[in-house]
């Protein structure tokens, strides 16, 4: 079991340090002072099942506030964050990501 | 199985913790932008539960960590310190503290339609597991009786996951999950070797989900489970209501809830708005013994009556009677009541730029 535990500590390390290295790529491009997202213009939308940008109220609606409260109110500073952190929970593509993401920042 | 036993299931191997957040420390700071500020929530709280007469207090802390690095890569990890002080038989009471991560994990957005999850990760299976069981969340105490019905032992895995969202536009959205685990019986890392997946379809016009899941534990012994979710939040009215059907090797269950916020009596901010009944009925069968599924050695049937009232800062009052009846011989009658005051917090780990 020691065996077995010592290698799936070094396999996880090993999948986190490969995940840091991919990330080190788009890293690379952008610095501290990168504007927000919502001041961005919107992304084209790539995929061809989207024709149009959502909404991001609509968005919200469906896939944060179907779990749970939306908190009173949080920081600017953590909207990046929470928005990422929705993409995960939520499965929501890029698109909607980035819809969120004007609609915390408008 | 309630969440309670959840949390003392889920223990993580300090080294991989220390591994995948020293990691992401190291890459914070050159890779912000204004609104990726670290952020800490979660949840303080103070449950009770009385079963059978006897009373049980449960103070809690759930702490979740995010931090992203860059724009595809975030960690994310979620901590339960959990106290127990339960009645002892002619002993007074007795109070133990449990300290343990609920998951960690590194998530990598490989594009817009994959994202890669690596380590210590919740199972996605049903519904509840990975949305639900937050206590800042979860409108009743307990989770439903058949959670164990496709997560087996801690509802965690530690391995990868492939997961995203394969279409979405106005007119509908399908997400995926798929994962697989590796094994371990250890007290610090606690998950079973199994894959398994997830699929769901949602209609934006109708409010209407509906998923289904599908595991298989490739241990010693090989079974698979099943599961299928809807969950519908009618556009007019305040109300979720949520259902899942598990079927196992041994047992099967279902359950259904409905929450009713009742917001439209004069605002959500109103004394009556600030309420949210809630009901939930489940039942669950048992076709043959198993010790290890975590549902009821014989048929079950409860009901779950619930009154939620939402004070303003974040802060939630819990109230619950559920009725359990069951085949069993004897015992299998109770009556749970269960309270919690909860205060879920939200805040960025240190001030960003202007």
């Amino acid at each position: 079991m020691t065996n077995l535990l010592r290698k799936t500590v070094r396999t996880l390390s090993t999948i986190s340090l490969s995940l840091l290295l991919l990330a080190a790529v788009p890293m690379s491009s952008q610095t501290a002072d990168t504007p927000p997202p919502a001041a961005q213009k919107p992304a084209k939308a790539k995929s061809v099942h989207t024709t149009q940008p959502r909404d991001g109220q609509q968005v919200f609606d469906e896939n944060c506030e179907r779990c749970h409260n939306a908190p009173q109110s949080f920081s600017p500073s953590i909207s990046g964050t929470v928005v990422k952190h929705m993409r995960v929970r939520a499965n929501l593509s890029k698109e909607d990501e980035q819809a969120l993401m004007r609609f915390f920042n408008p | 199985m309630s969440y309670r036993t959840h949390f003392k299931h889920c223990r993580l191997s300090r080294s991989i913790a220390i591994t995948l957040l020293s990691l992401g420390a190291l890459c914070l700071a050159p890779a912000l932008t204004a609104q990726d500020i670290p952020l800490i929530s979660g949840a303080v709280g103070f449950l009770t539960s009385t079963t059978g007469g006897n009373t049980s207090y449960f103070p809690a802390v759930s702490p979740v960590l995010v931090a992203p690095v860059g724009q595809h890569l975030l960690f994310e990890s979620r901590a339960s310190i959990l106290g127990t002080v339960e009645p002892q038989p002619g002993a007074g009471y007795d109070g133990r503290f449990h300290v343990n991560v609920t998951y960690a994990q590194a998530n990598y957005f490989l594009n817009s339609h994959v994202t890669l999850v690596g380590g210590y990760s919740l199972i996605p299976f049903g519904t509840y597991n990975e949305r639900l069981t937050p206590i800042w969340i979860s409108a009743l105490q307990d989770a439903p009786l058949i959670f164990g019905i496709g997560n087996p032992g801690t509802g965690v895995g530690t391995g990868g996951q492939i997961r995203g969202n394969i279409v979405s536009n106005e007119n509908y959205s399908i997400t995926y999950a798929t994962y697989i685990s590796a094994g371990s019986t250890d007290f610090q890392i606690n998950s079973s070797r199994d894959v398994g997946g997830q699929v769901s379809v949602y209609l934006p016009k109708q409010r209407l989900e509906i998923g289904t899941s599908y595991g298989r534990l490739l241990e010693t012994d090989k079974m698979n489970a099943i599961g299928t979710h809807v969950w519908w939040e009618p556009a007019r009215i305040p109300l979720k209501v949520r259902s899942e059907y598990a079927h196992g090797p041994h047992s099967q269950g279902y359950w259904v809830e409905t929450d009713y916020r009742l917001s439209q009596f004069h605002g959500a901010n109103s004394f009556v708005g600030r309420m949210e009944p809630i009901f939930r009925l489940q039942q669950t069968f048992r076709n043959s013994p198993d010790p290890n599924d975590e549902l009821p050695a014989q048929n079950t049937q409860r009901v779950d009556f619930g009154l939620d009232y939402h004070l303003p800062h974040e802060v939630r009052i819990n109230t619950s009677y559920a009725r359990q009846f069951s085949s069993a011989n004897s015992g299998g009658n109770v009556n749970i009541w269960e309270t919690a005051l909860i205060y879920r917090f939200l805040f960025p780990t240190w001030k960003g730029k202007k």
